[in-house]
């Protein structure tokens, strides 16, 4: 199982979440109808002790082998040093503006491009998001700390690049519309994507 | 009895001021603040939810810096100013009356809720007045940024939250001073015994005495397990403050240098390291105390409800122990969308011990439905129903923190509605505050000499509305940062609008319980009993067992 963007992964945590949530609420209401009832409930299943230690144990750790093997963006994240780009994008954040390379920021579908984000006074980060407004990816941008993001778009399409750290309330109109464009996907392959 | 005698003087004339003595009254004195200011910051989230429907909205105008100033005080109000207070409160009365030993200082717990309720209001009037909003995160050098905020509005705000750190430490040293009084049922121990038992040193003993077939370290633990709990989260408490604090005294001498007329280089401050430093002090509230008192309050109000000893005691405090290490080394969950945070301190605190808060809350969610279950049947009693709210609130919360605490899902969900709906707002207003709520009814006839609850009506009403909307509002906020919707952001366009206005309608619901409560509780206590909390107490007792050796408050 691999997630090609974040609209999959997040489908599938609503789905996951929601499905967790309905059991937990569940369970507690049942042992709250149970508790006052003179009459023994039987459970349905019985967990042992340890039985349910070791399974908060490997959801816990389970969780994270899980994304690190279904979700490409982590392993190309911890990699980047020592992958090289077919494109890189420098990118300057001051006085609550972005300063965007002169050309457009045009990429291809499938390659892999570095966003390099210079700080020069706050806090600010840096967001790619759809034009119905889901994101694509995000990442913080610290003055005097490099923040330089690698990512492989899988899809055709234009994205707005916003400003995802609160940098006081001037921060709030850090938008700029239609700053990235993806081309050169072949759409019909579906969700898998990612091809050229 | 008439509806304006019940007004007046309380449900069936029953409750009498008169009567507290001083620890019950300071005790209710912050629990009065601690509601008020619940009310103030649920009023400033409604206003900031219909504001993200409809941002010309008065008091905010569609101006972002109205916006801001409040998300900045909403967090101060509603943490500190409600929550701590509460928190405090509580355990200011319970660790006399769990040790039978007096409080060491009433006078000192009057300085507490005074000193906490002047440093919010101080807060809250910098930024109502001056706008000051670098919000609760104060990330370097934004509270230092003269260019977008007064530096008046600075001086005054951190002014104010270093009174709320003042009257903290206050609470710290009456809390361990009273636990580690050599009187009553402690009078023959040693501080070593007293810390082993503190840190929950001697259930991880006893366990391992266990396994290698030997007799028990300790059958009677000096301390009984909510007050280990209480001893093991002021720890946190206390490392907070500094922390805070610390924070406070740096933007401070920027400010004051700035008044003077000299400009001090914000750049001398790695503002990489500030975040790491600051979210490691900041991280000891969200996954340090809260976890462990609500624990340690599971625990209590399960042994109290039931009448019966706790399922898994030595697991219990061994957990207990547990959560010491994993609350100091789990920040870097904060930094996981930080390029340059080292990828080792991303994995193992931000993912791997972070996924140890999963293992700490399971254990104490399930020794506590096995100790209600092993007492079956029981009355579904107000302190037994918010206790199971509560349950399913972290039930709800913690999961939903630790799926963001990942390098994957982080990348798409930091800073987004997610993380501040489903897992913030949930936590603290299901999980946290429903399990307060059950030690308020716990609490009630011990703090109020038995006086008489108004309405059970209204009890299960703002029971069902709270633990509803309180979901309910949780559920949407999430799911609109799963639609990419920023949490620190304004919006202008409507792009949101139908998660938030369900979000709003819940949130309504919220309000709506905590009016139902208030008014509950006046009627129960009449409005001369609510005056006469802040009066001073004839009786000067502030123990539950044995008599103070020399009275200081």
């Amino acid at each position: 199982m691999t997630f090609s963007d974040s609209l999959e992964l997040l489908s599938f945590h609503w789905v996951a979440y929601t499905i967790y949530s309905m059991l937990i609420i569940s369970v507690i209401a049942w042992f709250g109808y149970n508790l006052t009832r003179e009459k023994k409930a039987e459970p349905m299943i019985r967990i042992p002790f340890y039985g349910f230690v070791g399974f908060l144990v490997v959801a816990g750790v389970g969780h994270h082998m899980f994304t690190y093997n279904s979700v490409p963006w982590v392993a190309q994240d911890i990699n980047r040093h020592h992958v090289t780009p077919d494109k890189i994008f420098h990118i300057t954040a001051e006085k609550h503006v972005f300063t965007l390379p002169d050309e457009k920021m045009v990429i291809n579908c499938g390659d892999q491009v570095m966003f390099d984000v210079v700080s020069n006074d706050l806090v600010y980060g840096f967001g790619l998001f759809r034009q119905d407004n889901t994101m694509v990816m995000q990442m913080q941008v610290n003055p005097g700390s490099k923040n330089d993001i690698l990512w492989t778009f899988n899809r055709n399409g234009v994205y707005n690049l916003m400003s995802t750290e609160y940098s006081g309330p001037r921060g709030n109109s850090m938008n700029i519309k239609n700053a990235v464009e993806v081309r050169g996907c072949n759409e019909k392959i579906g969700l898998t994507g990612g091809m050229k | 009895m008439s509806f304006i005698s019940d007004l007046i003087n309380g449900a069936d004339n029953k409750f009498d001021h008169t009567s507290l003595n001083a620890l019950q009254k300071v005790t209710l004195r912050a629990v009065v603040m601690a509601f008020l200011f619940y009310g103030l910051a649920a009023l400033e989230g409604m206003i900031m939810r219909a504001a993200a429907v409809v941002p010309n909205i008065p008091p905010i105008h569609g101006q972002p810096e109205h916006y801001f100033s409040i998300m900045t005080v909403h967090p101060i109000v509603g943490i500190f100013g409600s929550t701590y207070q509460l928190v405090f409160a509580a355990f200011l009365f319970l660790v006399p009356y769990l040790t039978k030993k007096p409080l060491y200082s009433v006078k000192l717990a009057n300085a507490v809720w005074l000193l906490i309720t002047i440093g919010t209001a101080t807060a809250w009037i910098a930024a109502f007045v001056w706008n000051y909003a670098p919000l609760y995160t104060l990330y370097w050098p934004l509270p230092a940024d003269t260019t977008q905020f007064k530096t008046i509005g600075g001086i005054v705000f951190i002014v104010g939250v270093a009174l709320i750190m003042l009257g903290t430490f206050g609470f710290i040293y009456n809390i361990y001073a009273t636990i580690f009084a050599r009187v009553g049922v402690h009078q023959n121990k040693t501080m070593k015994e007293l810390l082993i038992s503190g840190f929950g040193i001697d259930g991880v003993l006893n366990l391992w005495y266990r396994l290698m077939g030997r007799a028990p370290y300790t059958k009677e633990p000096a301390l009984s397990l909510p007050v280990v709990a209480i001893f093991r989260g002021t720890v946190d408490t206390f490392l907070d403050a500094l922390i805070i604090l610390g924070a406070g005294i740096l933007v401070l001498v920027y400010l004051v240098a700035e008044l003077g007329g000299t400009h001090l280089d914000v750049a001398a401050v790695d503002a990489l390291l500030y975040k790491n430093w600051f979210w490691w002090g900041l991280d000891l509230v969200a996954d340090g105390l809260v976890l462990i008192y609500v624990a340690g309050s599971w625990y209590l109000l399960a042994t109290l409800i039931t009448g019966q000893k706790l399922f898994m005691e030595n697991v219990a405090r061994a957990a207990l122990m547990l959560e010491l290490l994993v609350s100091w080394m789990v920040w870097s969950h904060h930094l996981l969308a930080d390029q340059a945070q080292p990828e080792m301190m991303k994995l193992i605190s931000g993912e791997m011990v972070t996924a140890f808060e999963l293992l700490t809350q399971g254990l104490a969610l399930f020794i506590t439905l096995v100790t209600l279950w092993k007492a079956r049947p029981l009355k579904m009693t107000n302190e037994l129903k918010y206790l199971l709210g509560g349950l399913i609130g972290f039930g709800l919360a913690v999961p939903a923190g630790i799926i963001q605490a990942d390098m994957a899902m982080n990348r798409v969900l930091h800073n987004t509605q997610w993380i501040i709906g489903a897992h913030v707002h949930v936590a603290i207003i299901v999980g946290l505050y429903m399990t307060l709520y059950s030690a308020v009814y716990v609490l009630w006839p011990l703090v109020t000499n038995n006086a008489k609850l108004w309405s059970q009506k209204l009890a299960n009403a703002h029971f069902w509305l709270h633990l509803i909307g309180g979901i309910g509002m949780g559920a949407f906020m999430g799911m609109a940062g799963l639609e990419g919707m920023l949490r620190r952001h304004m919006y202008f366009g409507g792009e949101f609008d139908s998660y938030m206005i369900l979000a709003g309608i819940f949130g309504g619901m919220l309000l709506l319980a905590w009016v139902i409560f208030l008014f509950n509780i006046i009627m129960s206590v009449g409005l001369k009993g609510l005056v006469g909390i802040f009066l001073p107490s004839h009786h000067k007792e502030a123990s539950y067992g044995i008599e103070p050796i020399s009275q200081n408050s």
